[in-house]
């Protein structure tokens, strides 16, 4: 079969990180939106660590070390801000959450 | 095939699988330690109704086998073909998964536990970390498994578990990395993360990690010992599935076949995390005092220790079959029970000729198969013994102390156990720069 | 078999790791990825979104460990398949509503959503297509064995020296002392 080289990895990469955007830009539940947003970050991580071994040294992995630390900290205070909203308006939908449009 | 057999064993240097890359003795181990596990797993759950009820002075299940030896396979057969009860409104996928979900977090871990030198499945070089983040998914199938069953008394106690294992696996992760910090005092400087490399370090610095920087491994492994129990939700921490107050928590709805698989999740994550406190601080497969009895007699007493064991439980089950009562209603228990005393001594006979042939082979070849299978058999044994003994332990506890209220629980979580490991590991790490 | 594997066993333990069926792994690691994902975002049920995805956080851990990137496969089960994906799940019971399973599942911008990922698609193949030939069609091989201690190295430094990343290390702790007070701000019912 054919060997397997840095570029398919970034194909599934890729993938991943479309399957994200389609997640974050049409589902209607917000929870899932930033399921879908932590799809990308995965994504991106996936890229960095494939091209890490494709130079050879480290530097990719220490980067996707500090980008989970980033998503981990991001999912918290991304989902007090669910919690926060959820108590006033008691919904969960993106499409009602629209107390700021004009 | 015993050609292949051989070639194996006997190569230049006794490996893992993992390390040689060779699927078929990976398959081979982890068919051994399955099997192992599920007999561990129906042992415990004998011993703890005997162990319980003896410390509540009655008897236990007395009139399936003699002396209930065959109780867990009463119970095991009763569970399987009980009926399957799923609630009405509960989510039929999940409810399914959730137990898988466990188990598979319960089961991977032993993938690198160490037994011996070279007799783990695949030596990782990031082993704890591995099983520390492994078993942290058990959570994922509780959290589960309470919300599926649709219904407040699993979730409320899927939710109090789950808050209670998440805490303490801060204690305990704290804990272990102290730990760690004392494996790269050795010569080379540098610590490791791998299972066997740990209790390696253990063996060339000359000292068991919970002797090490007395009192500060002690300590650790206090705070270790008590994370591990609330982790698996036994007692003194099992409010979250106390019967008297959640009627049974997140496994309420289960029935049968299910329920028996959170069973065997328990009882194989206590086995999991027993195994990596002996790993770390008990110095894993090492016999008790390796430097202070060093001479080669006293190895070869040590050597004989694991028949003498079975000596001693043939022994235990020859004196159960005297004191039977001359009833004839006991006279199938008595026979069964005397059978059970021929294939313990049976054992022992056979444990007690390896050990005699792998020392007597001492003094011409050292290397000699014999030796070789003779001490692979030592450093389970002392493995399982030191893990055998936290088994008891376990039961003990739960026979013992009443069980905590849950906020007094995640107050001790929080506020007694994390800041005293913090302390731990500050301390650890001082005396280790100031040591070396 | 006999003599190969007393051979294959020296080279492979010289070599560091042994890879082990590779290409096999990789494409199942791969579909199991994908399939997640797509699952992921199409489950009406946002348990089922949130166990999909952890069997995609898995998926892509056993793609990192055949990256030669042990650590990093450790760090990604324990903070995101063992914390992050926990605290999901006790949001979606939290907020789990009836009517929120009954309404209809995307949003009311979704063709334009679908549009603009279709463009993201076409600008990602044709970077591929024409970028193909400059990646090299072998990968080499690290050692395993000494992964954590470089990443170690980096992070914190060799002793005397600080290392590339320290600066950014303490940043990111505390970064992480911000998220957990801002999310415990946020929840409480009185501030």
């Amino acid at each position: 079969m054919v060997p397997i080289t840095t570029f398919h990895y970034l194909v599934v990469a890729a993938a991943l990180f479309v399957l994200g955007v389609i997640g974050v830009l049409t589902r209607r539940n917000v929870v899932i939106v930033l399921m879908s947003i932590e799809l990308i970050l995965n994504a991106v991580n996936l890229n960095l660590v494939a091209f890490s071994r494709m130079w050879g040294n480290l530097h990719g992995q220490v980067f996707s070390i500090f980008v989970t630390v980033d998503a981990a900290a991001e999912a918290a205070v991304g989902l007090g801000i669910l919690i926060a909203f959820f108590r006033n308006k008691e919904t969960i939908n993106v499409d009602e959450i629209d107390l700021l449009k004009w | 095939m015993p050609n292949f057999i051989m070639s194996y064993l006997n190569s230049k240097d006794a490996i893992t699988p993992g390390a040689a890359g060779s699927q078929f003795w990976a398959l081979v181990y982890v068919f051994i330690i399955f099997a192992g596990v599920s007999v561990a797993v129906m042992a415990m759950n004998w011993l703890e109704r005997k162990a319980l009820a003896h410390f509540q002075i009655r008897l236990g299940p007395m009139r399936v086998g003699p002396h209930g030896l065959l109780q867990p396979i009463a119970d095991a057969i009763k569970l399987m073909l009980k009926e399957d009860i799923i609630p009405a409104e509960a989510d039929q996928f999940v409810f399914w998964v959730a137990p898988l979900i466990g188990l598979l977090a319960a089961f991977t871990v032993y993938t690198v536990i160490p037994f011996g030198p070279s007799q783990a499945v695949s030596d990782m070089n990031i082993g704890i970390l591995f099983m520390l983040g492994v078993s942290s998914l058990g959570v994922l199938g509780i959290v589960v498994a309470g919300w599926a069953s649709n219904s407040h008394y699993p979730l409320i106690g899927a939710l109090r578990s789950s808050a209670q294992m998440v805490s303490y696996e801060v204690a305990m992760g704290l804990a272990v990395v102290s730990a760690i910090l004392m494996t790269s005092l050795n010569a080379t400087g540098t610590g490791t993360l791998s299972m066997i490399g740990i209790v390696q370090a253990q063996q060339q610095q000359g000292v068991w990690f919970i002797f090490k920087f007395f009192p500060l491994g002690l300590i650790a492994f206090g705070i270790f010992a008590i994370a591990m129990i609330a982790e698996t939700n036994r007692a003194p921490f099992d409010m979250a599935e106390a019967e008297s107050e959640l009627t049974a928590g997140y496994h309420t709805e289960y029935s049968g076949l299910r329920w028996s698989l959170f069973m065997l999740a328990e009882y194989a994550a206590m086995i999991a995390v027993s195994s990596i406190a002996v790993a770390l601080w008990l110095g894993g497969w090492m016999r008790p005092f390796p430097n202070l009895l060093n001479a080669p007699a006293w190895d070869f007493i040590f050597s004989l220790f694991p028949a003498l064991t079975f000596f001693g439980l043939a022994a235990i089950a020859i004196v159960g079959v005297v004191r039977m009562p001359a009833h004839s209603f006991f006279k199938i228990q008595r026979i069964g029970l005397a059978a059970f005393a021929a294939v313990l001594g049976f054992i022992a006979l056979l444990l007690l000729v390896i050990a005699v042939a792998g020392r007597s082979a001492d003094a011409s070849v050292a290397a000699s198969p014999a030796a070789k299978f003779s001490e692979g058999i030592d450093y389970v044994y002392w493995f399982v013994f030191k893990v055998a003994v936290f088994m008891y332990l376990f039961i003990w506890y739960r026979a013992t102390w009443p069980r905590y209220r849950f906020d007094q629980l995640m107050k001790i979580g929080w506020k007694v156990m994390l800041p005293i490991s913090l302390v731990v590991l500050i301390a650890t790490a001082i005396v280790g720069v100031l040591v070396s | 078999m006999n003599p190969a594997l007393n051979s294959g066993l020296n080279s492979a333990v010289n070599a560091g790791m042994a890879p082990v069926a590779t290409p096999w792994f990789f494409y199942v690691l791969a579909g199991l990825a994908v399939v997640s994902g797509l699952l992921v975002i199409t489950r009406r049920n946002a348990v089922h979104s949130a166990l999909a995805l952890i069997v995609t956080l898995l998926a892509v851990t056993g793609l990192y460990l055949m990256l030669y990137a042990p650590f990093v496969a450790a760090v990604q089960i324990f903070v995101y398949a063992g914390g992050i994906m926990l605290l999901f799940l006790f949001v979606i019971m939290l907020v789990n509503i009836e009517r929120s399973s009954k309404d209809r599942q995307f949003n009311r911008m979704w063709p334009v959503g679908l549009a603009a990922a279709c463009a993201l698609l076409v600008l990602f193949v044709s970077a591929f297509v024409k970028g193909k030939a400059l990646f090299p069609d072998r990968m080499i091989s690290l050692p395993e064995s000494s992964n954590t201690q470089q990443i170690a190295g980096m992070l914190y430094g060799e002793a005397g020296k600080m290392g590339e990343y320290t600066f950014a290390f303490e940043i990111a702790s505390l970064l992480l002392l911000v998220a957990i007070l801002g999310a415990v701000i946020m929840t409480k019912k009185k501030i």
